[in-house]
């Protein structure tokens, strides 16, 4: 799985590419990590227009990544979300939790 | 009813092997013609079952996990998919949403989800024995889609 992580002007862009799983979570889990050291834009977006598929570990990985840019005084939103994507998020309900555009 | 076609794979309980069983469940699937949403459900399911036995079956140890796929007539698709781990002592509570004795990348709603996209879905499982989920996914015939 691809994770870039992009500064604009006045957001932070990340963009996942490829297939998350349980076995591909750990390190997009670990790419955000290094978020956290830096000070956020209150901006941010994942755009999500080249993910393939995504099973419940993409819901975890949503969660961390709103939480972190919370916890920093930012607001995280969720764009070009895909079908298969859609469904499984919204089987949980997070649409109720964060702003999908 | 009998399967017109099934197949097995056996292989053991590594997350590398999460994207191949969808691919191969997928590829295995595609007999029935499925539009990429019935064809999503089921990568869906086979990934949710096929990363718990890898992340909860085999707490110590490297053992393996079943995957059975089967066909049948009027257009149902079918998959075991089973370890022989520790199993799980409550189901119940282990299909409540958000229940997971898992790390950070767990959400605890794999067991929400699979209901949810399959037309039928069951859990067995036996403490020290192992866990098997079933489930079935009815593809509609191509004519009305
Ligand atoms: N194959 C299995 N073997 C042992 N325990 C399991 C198995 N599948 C599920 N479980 C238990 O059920 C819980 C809920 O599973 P699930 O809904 O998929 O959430 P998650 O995998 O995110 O924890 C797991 O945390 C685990 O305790
Ligand atoms: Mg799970």
């Amino acid at each position: 799985m691809d994770v870039k992580i992009e500064r604009l002007r006045e957001s932070l862009k990340i963009s996942l590419k490829g297939e998350l799983d349980q076995h591909e979570a750990r390190g997009v889990l670990m790419r955000f990590g290094e978020l956290e050291s830096q000070a956020l834009p209150a901006r941010c977006v994942l755009d999500l227009s080249a993910l393939g598929f995504t099973d419940s570990s993409g819901i975890a990985v949503l969660l961390g990544l709103e939480r972190r840019v919370r916890d920093a005084g930012g607001e995280l939103t969720v764009v070009n979300i895909p079908p298969q994507a859609r469904r499984v998020f919204d089987a949980a309900g997070l649409s109720r939790v964060m702003r999908f555009e | 009813m009998r399967p017109i076609n099934e197949m097995t794979l056996t292989f053991p309980a590594r997350s590398v092997n999460e994207g191949f069983a969808r691919l191969a469940a997928a590829a295995f699937a595609a007999q029935l013609d499925p539009t990429m949403d019935e064809l999503g459900d089921i990568k869906t399911v086979i990934s949710e079952a096929v990363t718990n036995c890898i992340v909860h079956a085999y707490p110590d140890t490297l053992g393996s996990v079943r995957m059975r796929c089967r066909i049948y007539p009027d257009g149902r698709f079918e998959a075991a998919v089973a370890d022989s781990g520790v199993g799980i002592a409550d189901i119940e509570k282990a299909r409540e949403p958000m229940f997971s004795t898992g790390g950070a990348e767990r959400s605890g709603m794999g067991f929400t989800i699979m209901e949810s996209f399959a037309d039928s879905f069951t859990v067995r499982s036996r403490p020290g024995r192992g866990t098997t989920v079933r489930f079935t996914k009815r593809i509609s015939p191509r004519a009305k889609k």
